[in-house]
């Protein structure tokens, strides 16, 4: 059977937590639920003092169904459409695994 | 010239599915935004919306929304939506109201314009328009065009939001409005082969993926980004743009000036520039050099605290061409503003990257009403006259005009802290009726809210149309309209009121009005039937009549108003390299709309008023240089107006879910500063300086220096006690910036640069 997944990029993760919303209007999910959530690398300043490190990781949760439905009905996981710096691709695992070893640096597959 | 693209394979406007839900497709128009126009699917059943998503059909958005549209049904559902007109029955502020009807409403309005015109004469009667909804586009047309009014009021200190940009892109650049090339125009966007990727983009004081500032899509900066445009971030603070930039010049707060003429300085000394573009298209360049001079690169790095290597390595990527300038409100919000847009403008012009592709796209018109070139012509001979033709009141003098005549010759509102002067002085004439709409001054846009709100309480009377009761609602209003989301109107989109190529769509009417809410278009058109009722004039016959007036004032453009809300979104695009064909110019003569006919390094305009026509540095008034007096009690520099995505100024702060994420006003402040002050994360503080204080929340992170703070603003408390306004003067960080301390013309103002303290509240304080 094949897996499938969500593949982030974190180099342009800009926070907005438009999937956090995006997902809970899909799953129908309450406050204080999410179905994906943004979690911050918080800003630091790197050993060579002028560089930052700053980073969001999405990090799809167990509420997570991957939006079966909209995507048996052609349509993307709520989630990657409304990503506002899209960086949420969805995808098998192998096809994603391909994908992150393009990018290089700052990728992260999840499988809810 | 103009050509407008739309995509013909897209989905229709309305379909239907099996189980009786219509889909709409359609676009935002300020629901926590300006009518910027990003795509939205709405799902509607029984007449109620029962889901908003993105349309990834949308040529710009794709199906991509923020969380202030996702929020969309908790906004236009909210318990506390005003849903009928409403009288005030208790004293002003009591928050005692009687349910009337709208004949009720808006006789009581007619009936109290008429009293005041008669009384007191017609520029009695103010209009205050702010940004929100459908931004400032019906503020004219409802000033001019129904009460006749000269007082229409956009009362933020120095007009100091877009206003002061626009005056250095007009008067020395020749164009209503400058923005970064995103190939929002072009129909195959990014793919487009008229369009080439900037190598550089200067973003300066400004954070679109937060604001969509001025009708810019954003994250349109992250799709330039990953095509390998690189970033240079002039802000005081690490934004996220500023983690991922080539270079990242933190600079003091308020030293742009000085910044901006550093990185010309590099590029003039070094000969980077385009010297065949200089010769042939700019005007005073050796005056400009020689300006530059006078700011050496160590000297301004002592001033702004930014490295000189830095400003060096910045200036050098910056003459590389293409490349692309991002310049936002923090250049308004400055007494120094128009030196720092100039000096901007300047640094891309004579680099050869003024409307070149992935440079900087000049537009060609605009359509604002407050704008000069929109002033209203002479009325039609056999019309009866209406608005200012009927009371002779076209040529009528602007409030604080005689003391800043420049403003009068670039945007036709009074002056903002003059209109302050004369509500409370009676001079140079009587105000005594206020229309307020699409603004919430009391909680955001004015300095001093709380001497704003004083005297605007002891006018005879006062309307306010909005969706919410906000402190400026409850605090003021007499009279109070119901105003309608987007969702239950029509409304014509363009960016930036086409003085920019990109999206030209609709947003359309997809359920019956919530209540008996009305827009404010429907609203000025009962208005403008009540005191014309036999108007011969089109435009006030219905909002698809005003959207089609709107339509025809674009020269070259040929469609109407139906045509686009069937197609719902397309595209409009200019030609580049504008001013080598004759496009810029009303004569249709090659070159700029200036004076000259060039682009002003010096600027006639500028000499024209007095003024220095070069750029020159203006300290902050209240920095610790200036003012060391106040330096020993208020050892910190504040900073205010850094966005959010959860909020559009004071606005969203009754969604729950928007609370979830940000849930009070914030002050960032450095660690090391905060362990000397004995401030935890999370710890509720006070920010104060010698104007008051207000009460906010520390976020303790490295991304400010250790003497500077950056404070949210916009804030109040709709849960909280309307006795006290919802709290708005405890929490509106405008109450530390102080009344027309303005910049030379009148423009700017210290909103970026304050002295202020930090403490902590102690207990319930």
């Amino acid at each position: 059977m094949q897996s499938y997944g969500l593949l982030i990029d974190n180099r342009y993760c800009t926070g907005c937590r438009s999937c956090e919303v995006a997902c809970r209007n899909e799953r129908e999910l309450s406050l204080g639920q999410w179905g994906i959530k943004v979690l911050e690398l918080k800003p630091f300043k790197l050993a060579d003092g002028k560089h930052w490190e700053h980073r969001y990781v999405p990090v799809p949760t167990a509420e997570c169904d991957l939006c079966g439905e909209r995507v048996a009905s052609g349509e993307q996981p709520s989630c990657v459409m409304h990503c506002l710096a899209s960086v949420i691709e969805y995808g098998t695992l192998e096809d994603l695994a391909g994908i992150m070893a393009e990018k290089g640096e700052m990728t992260s597959i999840f499988i809810p | 010239m103009l050509k407008v693209h739309f995509n013909e394979d897209a989905p229709p406007a309305v379909r239907e599915t099996g189980d009786g839900t219509v889909i709409y497709r359609t676009c935002a128009a300020g629901l926590g935004c300006h009518n910027q126009g990003c795509g939205l699917r709405v799902h509607v059943k029984d007449g109620v919306i029962r889901k908003v998503e993105g349309d990834p059909d949308h040529p710009i958005t794709k199906g991509r929304l923020c969380v202030r549209c996702l929020t969309a049904l908790e906004y236009i559902n909210h318990e506390d939506r005003l849903l009928h007109p409403l009288k005030r029955v208790g004293k002003r502020g009591e928050n005692k109201w009687e349910r009337i009807t709208w004949d009720e409403a808006l006789d009581a309005v007619v009936e109290k314009y008429r009293q005041t015109v008669e009384s007191y004469g017609v520029n009695a009667v103010a209009v205050l328009c702010g940004t929100g909804r459908e931004a400032s586009k019906y503020h004219h047309p409802l000033a001019f065009d129904v009460f006749g009014t000269q007082t229409v009021i956009h009362p933020n200190s120095g007009w100091s939001c877009i206003v002061p940009r626009k005056a250095m892109m007009r008067w020395a650049m020749g164009a209503p409005y400058i923005e970064i090339d995103n190939a929002a125009g072009l129909a195959g966007r990014y793919d487009d082969p008229a369009w080439e990727c900037p190598k550089y983009m200067l973003v300066w004081g400004r954070d679109p993926l937060r604001s969509n500032a001025d009708g810019l899509w954003g994250h349109s900066m992250i799709e330039m980004m990953k095509r390998g445009c690189k970033l240079i971030v002039a802000d005081p603070r690490v934004n996220w743009l500023a983690t991922r930039a080539e270079y990242h010049l933190q600079l003091r707060p308020g030293t742009d000036g000085a910044l901006a003429i550093g990185l010309l300085n590099v590029v003039i000394e070094e000969g980077l520039y385009d010297h065949d573009f200089v010769d042939r298209w700019t005007y005073g360049f050796d005056e400009l050099a020689r300006r530059c001079r006078e700011y050496p690169v160590e000297d301004v790095a002592r001033i702004t605290g930014v490295d000189p290597d830095d400003i060096r390595g910045a200036a050098r990527c910056l003459s590389e061409k293409p490349s692309t300038l991002s310049m936002g409100l923090a250049v308004d919000q400055n007494p120094n503003c128009l030196q720092i847009g100039h000096a901007l403008l300047s640094l891309f012009a004579i680099c050869g990257n003024m409307d070149i592709p992935g440079g900087c796209l000049m537009g060609a018109t605009s359509t604002f009403g407050g704008q000069v070139e929109n002033k209203p012509k002479g009325e039609d001979e056999d019309a009866e006259p209406e608005g200012l033709a009927k009371y002779d009141n076209t040529d009528t003098p602007m409030i604080g005009h005689d003391r800043y005549p420049a403003m009068g010759a670039l945007v036709m509102t009074a002056h903002p802290d003059a209109a302050l002067d004369a509500i409370e002085t009676g001079a140079p004439h009587p105000v005594k009726f206020a229309y307020i709409f699409n603004n919430n001054p009391i909680a955001c846009m004015v300095t001093q809210p709380k001497r704003w709100y004083e005297a605007l309480r002891k006018l005879d009377f006062i309307v306010v149309a909005d969706l919410f009761m906000t402190p400026t609602v409850l605090g003021l209003a007499d009279i109070v309209l119901p105003a309608s989301s987007y969702f239950e109107h029509d409304g014509l989109i363009s960016n930036n009121n086409f003085s920019q190529p990109g999206q030209l769509g609709s947003n359309i009417k997809v359920i019956p009005n919530m209540g008996e809410t009305k827009s404010d278009l429907e609203i000025i058109i009962e208005l403008h039937k009540r005191l014309y009722p036999r108007s011969a004039n089109v435009k006030y016959r219905s909002p698809e009549d005003y959207f089609n007036a709107e339509l025809s004032q674009v020269p070259g453009l040929d469609v109407s108003f139906s045509q686009i809300r069937e197609k719902v979104i397309g595209q409009y695009e200019l030609d580049y390299r504008k001013y080598e064909k004759g496009l810029l110019r009303p004569d249709g003569a090659v070159g700029f709309n200036t004076p000259t006919g060039r682009i002003e390094l010096y600027s006639t305009q500028l000499a024209r008023f007095g003024e220095d026509p070069l750029p020159y540095y203006l300290a902050p008034k209240y920095s610790k240089e200036e003012r060391p007096d106040l330096f020993e009690e208020y050892p910190l520099t504040m900073t205010t107006g850094a966005r959010r995505f959860t909020s559009f100024h004071s606005e969203n702060r009754q969604i729950k879910t928007l609370r979830e994420m940000h849930p009070w006003p914030t002050v960032q402040i450095n660690p090391t500063t905060a362990a000397g002050l004995g401030i935890d994360d999370g710890a509720w503080v006070w920010i104060e300086n010698h104007f008051g204080r207000v009460r906010m929340v520390a976020e303790v992170t490295p991304i400010v220096q250790e003497d500077v703070v950056s404070c949210d603003h916009g804030w109040w408390y709709p849960e909280g006690d309307p006795d006290s306004l919802y709290g708005v003067f405890e929490a509106n960080v405008s109450s530390l910036i102080p009344h027309e301390e303005n910049g030379p013309l009148g423009f700017g103002t210290h909103y970026k640069c304050m002295p202020c303290k930090v403490y902590r509240a102690q207990g319930g304080e």
